[in-house]
């Protein structure tokens, strides 16, 4: 197994330069133009100075490389600075945002926990709705609460959280009045008062983007539950006296989470792309924002790095599902 | 299955018979067939212009005149979901043919020929380990100006939007196409074929084709509910069409501007995209059940 994950591992770092590669020439293909607002009145041998000063001058491949040491071996350089005291990364050229004029990765040092908060809050509470509802809804199969269980899991699965959140906020927040809907990201958590405050901020996204996961995670739980309860040894239990609690919820579902975990480990990166469209609801200032308004503002080394985390996650996501699949499931063997 | 003709009006009349014994799916089929309708035909019952700005009339909730209500510009809301309707669905149709067709095509090459099946099947692995929305949003910002200056601002974004979609959307068409036709190579059909020579062209459209249908006619039903789904998270973002063409998404972000002063307004939109999108994925189960023989009873 150790040797399975070590092997994957070094296997995603081609597939990583690969997608690195594949972005930075999308990027490449930009008309836009970072100078574009820069005044007119600029001689050209400043701006030409400006060009050099952004990193533009130089050929394509250049930078490219230049952007994956900057990436790969220099920024963390910084973290450990950061972690430890130490000075590694001192007077080393840092991918740097055109839009801010400063490092990229502080912005989203900055910006992250925002969005950790809420996405992984989220995924959190609908993996806890979604499996009770799925392995009870597997075990009284057409029963009232499958049948209403099913079309409710359909329900969330066609709302796209892009309507979902204007009718929360419209509910809760405009008609009820219970919830702020404009996310305070430079609220901070000192006290008790204040952790209500950051608690009751974050019910519309986190009932935006759990509904969502609830759908897809218990649809899979029931599928699978529903895959085991007519086995064989699931009788054999039930023939040696064993309780139905036991049945159900020791022998039925352990076989039954090896799917559903895998399924948990995949979905982890899509939550992050809905937070993109989530934050922009409710103005969470997260990663996806800093995205979005980078895309807007042209800044191309912000959009290429912001990508490329997510490229990051995916890859990391499919690597953990994968290795998971094997830790869980002895009949899986890789070798 | 479909290589005696014989009894190719049977495979169908039981999967037809299947599918109306699936209540949901039926349901969800003429949900989908009414909304085209509405949205296709309902212009020439209810003829206002979706673009007219009546501003005398703006910001007035549901009434006989305007039965959704006006937007902010005194814009009749029902014209203009159902202008919106047009467009959503259109790129909805049109980027799901083109990634089944894409997945269908990579999916045949990958499992016919060995040759192809490693390099197509890394190419998938690579697709699949994007990050699809961002790139999207990076496609729609670099090439919308270039396109729309070519074809025009309705044309270039509709091409572009469709292309981007199915790029981005072709790979599990392709991974179910490939397993399946691994699957079929190995039956004794295709070996008979094989052995009174078949050319590999012929024996790709004469017998493989027909029986990879049903994962292929999933996959699009499917298909249509995420590009559907995709376009409109596109609009609502602010990257689909030009800000005078009313699709759901656009219709979607401008309602949610007035969220504060006129909450309802959300719904007739979102509604439309949740309503076609519910009704899509009811028909692909229903249509997964009816075709899966070991599920039909």
């Amino acid at each position: 197994m150790l040797s399975y994950t070590l092997r994957r591992l070094i296997l995603a770092v081609p597939t990583l330069l690969f997608i690195a590669l594949v972005i930075f020439l999308l990027l490449e293909l930009a008309p836009g133009d970072p100078m574009a607002q820069v005044p007119l009145t600029v001689p050209p041998e400043v701006k030409a100075q400006m060009r050099e000063a952004l990193g533009l001058g130089e050929a394509m491949h250049i930078r490219f490389i230049k952007w994956l040491v900057q990436f790969f071996w220099i920024e963390p350089q910084v973290f450990m600075d950061h972690m430890f005291g130490t000075s590694l990364s001192e007077g080393k050229l840092r991918v740097l945002s055109w839009q801010h004029r400063g490092p990229v990765m502080d912005v989203v040092a900055e910006r992250l926990p925002q969005t950790l908060w809420v996405v992984g809050t989220a995924y959190v509470v609908g993996i806890l709705i979604a499996l009770p509802i799925g392995i009870y809804s597997a075990y009284r199969q057409y029963s009232v609460f499958d049948q209403a269980g099913t079309f409710v899991t359909m329900i969330g699965y066609s709302i796209p959280p892009f309507f979902s959140g204007p009718l929360v906020i419209a509910l809760f927040s405009v008609q009820l009045g219970w919830f702020d809907f404009v996310y305070d990201t430079t609220h901070e958590v000192t006290d008790w008062a204040s952790f209500k405050v950051q608690l009751s901020q974050m019910v519309l996204p986190v009932m935006v983007l759990s509904l969502q996961t609830t759908a897809q995670i218990s649809r899979y739980m029931r599928a699978a539950m529903l895959d085991n309860l007519n086995q064989d040894y699931v009788r054999t239990a039930r023939a040696k006296g064993l309780s139905e609690v036991v049945v159900v919820l020791v022998h039925v579902l352990r076989n039954s989470m090896i799917p559903v975990v895998t399924v948990i480990a995949l979905g982890l990166p899509a939550v992050f792309g809905g937070a993109i469209i989530t934050e922009q609801v409710f103005s969470i200032n997260g990663i996806g924002a800093q995205l979005i308004d980078a895309i807007r503002a042209n800044d191309l080394p912000t959009v290429h790095t912001l990508t490329f985390i997510f490229a990051v996650l995916i890859v990391l996501a499919n690597l953990l599902a994968d290795v998971l699949y094997g830790l869980l499931d002895p009949r899986i063997r890789y070798d | 299955m479909t290589d005696h003709p014989a009894r190719t009006t049977g495979l169908w009349r039981g999967v037809w018979h299947a599918f109306a014994q699936h209540r949901g799916a039926l349901l969800g089929a003429v949900v989908f067939g009414l909304i085209i309708l509405t949205v296709y035909l309902g212009p020439f019952l209810w003829t206002l212009d979706p673009g007219f700005a009546d501003i005398r009339a703006r910001n007035q909730g549901p009434s006989w005149a305007h039965p959704f209500g006006t937007d902010n510009l005194g814009r009749d809301t029902l014209a203009r979901v159902m202008a919106g309707g047009q467009i959503s669905i259109a790129v909805g149709l049109a980027a799901m043919a083109l990634s089944i067709g894409l997945g269908s095509l990579i999916g045949v090459l990958a499992g016919m020929f060995r040759l192809l099946d490693g390099p197509l099947m890394r190419l998938t692995d690579l697709f699949l380990s994007l990050p699809l929305l961002p790139l999207l949003l990076v496609m729609m910002l670099l090439f919308n100006e270039s396109l729309t200056s070519l074809l025009g601002p309705e044309t270039g974004t509709f091409i572009l939007i469709v292309g981007a979609i199915g790029l981005t959307s072709w790979m599990p068409t392709a991974r179910i196409v490939r397993g399946d036709v691994l699957a079929l190579k190995e039956r004794e059909f295709v070996l008979a074929a094989r052995s009174i020579g078949t050319s590999p062209a012929k024996l790709i459209t004469r017998h493989i084709l027909p029986n990879v249908l049903s994962p292929i006619l999933v996959s699009a039903t499917l298909g249509i509910a995420t590009a559907i789904i995709t376009e409109s998270a596109l609009s609502f973002l602010g990257f689909g069409f030009p800000p005078d063409f009313a699709t759901w998404g656009q219709l979607l972000k401008d309602a949610t501007v007035y969220l504060q002063d006129y909450p309802e307004r959300v719904i007739w939109p979102g509604l439309a995209i949740s309503l076609t999108v519910l009704s899509v994925n009811y028909m692909g189960d229903g249509l997964r059940d009816a075709l899966d023989p070991r599920a039909r009873r």
